[in-house]
């Protein structure tokens, strides 16, 4: 040492404290599994996490209400709480709540995830009940990844929390109760493709650095002014960092890994995936391109017209060819991002950015609930071999379960974007604010692909409404207490937001007001 | 009194009554529809009075901020257009719901056919008869529909109106879907498909109408005249007119109405042809032609052509359909033909008539597909060539088909000859040679309605009809009001003609057409008269 001292960093910690909460109790979560024995696990796990998101919803709630919001960075320039953050931090500790109740379910989960499947050893985990308690740690540590990712202002911090985030989650794919070998191999193409992603991602941040001097957000847009000579830095850069991002909201031609993963991984966790990782994944896109890029937008955007309408039309079509419900809504989710893209496009003058960003911040608080919903309803329907996911086995499920049905068809209604229900408004506001941002072409490529959609929606509520029941067809499975709630919370949602999306949409206007800082 | 919001309200509560009854209580859940339907008739019918024709052109207004973030009120008031389709609407639903009385009960159809073998039975049941549904909800979905199609016609607010636009699509199609025909699913699916496709257009114009418009605000009354450049004009009159031309269905959108209307338990037929099939003609009078009326009377030429291509395509069409509920489909693709011309026509007579069509058509074919409807409910099957000589059997059935029948082809006398007659007086007037084509259609409907009341009431009476009972009370009570309003309007269209032909001004006013031509007018005729 030279003598010289090291400043320790300040860190705003009343800023980051759902965060911090979050991953605190995530820590509490692994040591429960070291010490308290097994069979008191469980009852600790689920309050610890119920506690800790909803600690963490009421922190951020607190934050809002009672400083508004931060004007500068926190933690030295590396963390931007600001509305935008905030808003889709509120989005994440809910439905992650929600997805919670829904994962606090035996029939979901492995007993053993190391005994080997159709194994002796298996069939004793089984017997003796075992279960994988560790999936309650490992949510947390996914949702910290996904608080600190939308709001990382940094590039490196960025990588850090998308690997947080992504770690646990190719874990949790790979813990189905059911047809384990579908759900290990979704949890190993999960994190092939992923580590890949990650590679893109981390040295397209590596040219970045070489161009700009800085990882900073900031002071990339700034280096887009100033420096000369370094454009191929800059744009192969750029173009890692989109595949990376790109990667995570499954757009095409990203999204190979999306009908598989959503498929094969508990559907508990894709419900959790479906949702909250496309609230953050959306985040950190808007971040990157807005803040660091955004003085580039004519170098991006169209590049990301061609990805948009990409991502829309393959969503939609190969939807149609779908046997299987859950591929089936994994690939409506990527036409929704699709869709979502269009959003992320609209950029212009503050005004218009700001109204793109409200649009968007509304879009993924709709869609989150409504995707919550639908996954909690396949899970309700069973058959012996577990979950019922072949389409044909939903013929005539409004015959058997009426309710259960009707509100799945709402669910799929919502999807489709028809009045009354949250997804109309979702898709309105994106809509037009695509319409004022001069990518009208756009729009009427999104509602082509739309009418395709609806197409594969109501295909599903043709079967379950007018086809005669199978004569083995699927039950509908008592619903546990957590998931009749996650079903009729987002149901309500899906309504209400339907009807009066006024409060939530100014809620979204006031998040969006100022736009990201910097 | 808030009116319109009164009238959505009361079928909306009703439906939730009616979902709400225990199980196995079909019965009293037809009653309580029953009732609720004609509450709304009343209310409608107190409201109308209350209407006065001269006065302001919007009345019983109600306007509150919905969505401010959007510029989205609900905004609700009627204009005389808007006004004698509501009232179509709250007569028809009662009338339909008490055709629709065992429509849910599916086999129930059955023993009239039991003469005739087992075999042959089982046949004909798996061709038209559908399965037993719930009642309860069939009803509860007619009343949503009810409430829905109110509130298209009342919508002031073009979001509001796209609203319940798409949203009317959703009851009707688990009507179709749940208690239709054989081929219920693919009618329902195609129904839903083709109207989305359309309305997802008319959504991206109805952004562009907000986003160019730049008046911050979805009402209607303040959006006219908002749009100037006539290349922006065209492009959201084509999003809107598409969306339109589809509802209503014009050629060569038209190919969904004959599945779906073929496969829908007559009552939903009905409304779907009588009632949602006007939003799209409503639509093009009230927002295509005056919201963009630059790009209106560039597109004049080809509406013009598709309506009267239309008018003779479903005639022809029409002859040569075996199906009874196709045929009149068809017909009324032919209708509909005619009504666009009229709107096109941009004269007072040809909108007024065409106006006056819209409510005509509605007593008119809602007649004949629920007459249909009982025959098909005592054979079991839709297929022309089953029947035969039923007149012998059943007179006063095969005496309200032949009523319904002629009021289809215009026969003078009833409702729907005036509204034609006007129809292509007011075109002839400005366009000659379609006029005198369109005329032809008249001759072909005499051809299709004759020919096939021929091949079904006259003639050597069939095996299979000689069972059939003649109108039961019920089905008298169905018959009868379509009947009187037909005959009644037929002789004195005036109490309507007063209340539309204000309307129809402003709309020409607005849409910047004025009648040049000094051709004395039906109108001005009636007017001497007095």
């Amino acid at each position: 040492m030279n003598g010289g001292t090291i400043e320790a960093p300040t860190i705003e910690y009343a800023l980051l404290a759902p965060m911090l909460l979050v991953f605190g109790a995530a820590i509490v979560g692994v040591l429960v599994e070291a010490f308290a024995p097994r069979y008191l696990r469980k009852s600790i796990h689920v309050p610890l996490t119920l506690l800790a998101l909803l600690g963490g919803f009421l922190l951020t709630i607190l934050q809002a209400v009672r400083d508004g919001v931060p004007t500068t960075p926190a933690a030295m320039g590396a963390v931007a709480v600001d509305g935008p953050a905030l808003f889709i931090w509120a989005i994440i500790l809910i439905l992650a709540f929600v997805s919670t109740l829904l994962i606090n379910d035996d029939e979901q989960f492995v007993a053993q995830a190391a005994a080997v499947p159709g194994s002796t050893d298996e069939e004793e985990a089984v017997r003796s009940g075992y279960a994988q308690t560790e999936v309650y740690p490992l949510l947390l540590f996914s949702v910290g990844g996904m608080l600190l990712f939308p709001a990382a202002n940094d590039l490196l911090v960025m990588f850090v929390a998308l690997e947080v985030l992504s770690l646990p989650l190719y874990l949790l794919c790979g813990l189905a109760r059911r047809r384990r070998l579908l759900s290990q191999e979704a949890s190993v193409k999960y994190f092939l493709l992923g580590s890949f992603s990650s590679a893109f991602f981390l040295y397209g941040a590596a040219l970045l650095y070489g161009y700009a001097g800085s990882l900073d957000l900031k002071a990339i847009s700034a280096a887009l002014g100033t420096v000369a000579g370094q454009d191929t830095l800059l744009f192969v850069g750029m173009a890692m960092l989109g595949v990376g991002l790109l990667f995570k909201i499954g757009a095409a031609p990203f999204q190979a890994w999306k009908p598989d993963v959503y498929q094969g991984a508990p559907t508990a966790v894709t419900a959790l995936m479906a949702s909250t990782v496309l609230v953050a994944a959306f985040g950190a896109v808007l971040r990157v391109f807005w803040v660091a890029l955004g003085n580039l937008d004519w170098d991006w955007r169209p590049v990301m017209w061609g990805v948009a309408i990409l991502t829309m039309i393959v969503g939609a079509i190969l939807a149609i060819t779908q046997t299987d419900i859950k591929r089936m809504l994994a690939y409506s989710s990527i036409a929704h991002a699709g869709f979502l893209l269009t959003g992320v496009i609209a950029t212009g003058a503050f005004e218009q950015n700001r109204e793109a960003l409200s649009a968007i911040l509304f879009y993924l608080a709709a869609y989150g609930f409504t995707t919550v919903g639908a996954f909690a309803v396949v899970t309700m329907v069973r058959d012996a071999g577990g979950e019922a996911g072949h389409l044909s086995r939903w013929a005539g499920l409004g015959k058997r379960a009426p309710v259960l049905a009707g509100i799945f068809a709402f669910f799929l209604l919502a999807f489709a974007g028809i009045p009354l229900t949250s997804g109309f408004f979702g898709k309105y506001a994106v809509f037009s604010a695509a319409v004022a941002g001069d990518a009208l072409p756009l729009v009427v490529v999104g509602v082509v692909t739309s009418a395709i959609a609806a197409f594969f929606y109501v295909r599903v509520i043709v079967l379950m409404f007018f086809s005669e029941p199978a004569a083995d067809g699927p039950t509908v499975a008592m619903p546990t207490i957590g998931t009749s709630a996650v079903v009729a919370l987002a149901a309500a949602a899906t309504v209400v937001l339907g009807v009066f999306p006024e409060p939530v949409l100014n809620l979204a206007d006031q998040a969006a007001s100022a736009l990201f800082i910097r | 009194m808030p009116w319109l919001s009164i009238l959505m309200a009361v079928p909306v509560l009703g439906a939730v009554g009616v979902a709400l009854l225990p199980k196995g209580s079909d019965k009293l859940a037809k009653q309580v529809a029953l009732l609720v339907s004609l509450v709304v008739l009343g209310l409608t019918v107190a409201m109308a009075v209350q209407f006065s024709p001269n006065g302001n052109r919007f009345q019983f207004e109600e306007k509150y901020s919905w969505i401010p973030s959007f510029g989205v009120h609900y905004g609700v008031a009627v204009d005389g257009i808007a006004l004698v389709l509501i009232a179509l609407s709250a007569i028809l639903v009662p009338i339909v719901i008490l055709a629709s009385w065992h429509d849910a009960e599916g086999a129930v159809a059955a023993p009239v056919r039991d003469a005739k073998g087992a075999t042959e039975t089982a046949d004909v049941k798996t061709e038209v008869v559908p399965p037993k549904r719930s009642a309860k909800t069939y009803f509860a979905l007619l009343l949503v529909l009810e409430a829905m199609m109110i509130g298209v016609f009342a919508a002031t607010d073009i979001f509001l109106f796209y609203v319940f636009f798409e949203a009317m699509l959703i009851p009707m199609y688990f009507m179709i879907g749940s208690y239709g025909g054989v081929q219920r699913s693919y009618a329902a699916v195609k129904f839903l498909l083709y109207s989305l496709f359309g309305g997802l257009l008319m959504l991206v114009a109805v952004i562009a109408l907000y986003v160019v418009a730049e008046k911050n605000t979805f009402m209607f009354p303040e959006l006219i005249g908002a749009i100037q450049d006539p290349t922006t004009q065209k492009w959201l009159f084509a999003g809107f007119f598409i969306a339109f031309a589809i509802k209503a269905p014009l050629w060569p959108f038209h190919t969904w109405l004959p599945d779906a209307a073929a496969q829908a338990p007559a009552g939903a037929a009905v409304l779907l042809v009588g009632v949602l099939d006007k939003v799209g003609t409503y639509g093009m009078l009230r927002f295509c032609l005056e919201l963009f009326p630059e790009a209106s009377k560039f597109f004049t030429p080809l509406v013009i052509v598709l309506s009267v291509v239309g008018i003779i395509y479903g005639a022809i069409v029409a002859i040569g359909q075996t199906d009874m509920k196709r045929l009149i489909a068809y017909t009324s693709i032919s209708h509909f033909g005619f009504i666009a011309l009229g709107v096109f026509a941009m004269t007072q007579n040809a909108q007024s008539g065409a106006t006056l069509y819209m409510v005509n058509h509605g007593f008119s074919t809602g007649a004949l597909f629920l007459v249909a409807g009982f025959l098909i409910y005592r054979r079991g099957s839709a297929q022309i060539a089953d029947y035969g000589g039923v007149q012998s059997v059943a007179p006063l059935l095969a005496g309200a088909f032949l009523i319904a029948g002629l009021s289809g082809l215009s026969l003078p006398g009833l409702a729907p000859f005036v509204s034609e007659f006007m129809v292509l007086i007011g075109t002839y007037e400005r366009y000659a040679v379609p006029a005198i084509i369109g005329a032809t259609g008249v001759i072909l409907a005499a051809i299709y309605i004759l020919w096939m009341y021929k091949r079904t009431m006259n003639g050597p009476t069939a095996e299979s009809v000689k069972g059939f009972t003649d109108l039961n009370g019920r089905e008298k009570w169905v018959v009868a009001p379509l009947i009187a309003l037909i005959v009644a309007f037929g002789f004195y269209p005036k109490p309507l003609l007063d209340v539309i032909n204000p309307a129809v001004d402003k709309t020409l006013t607005n849409a910047q057409v004025t009648d040049k031509q000094p051709v004395s007018t039906v109108a001005e005729k009636k007017g001497a008269g007095q």
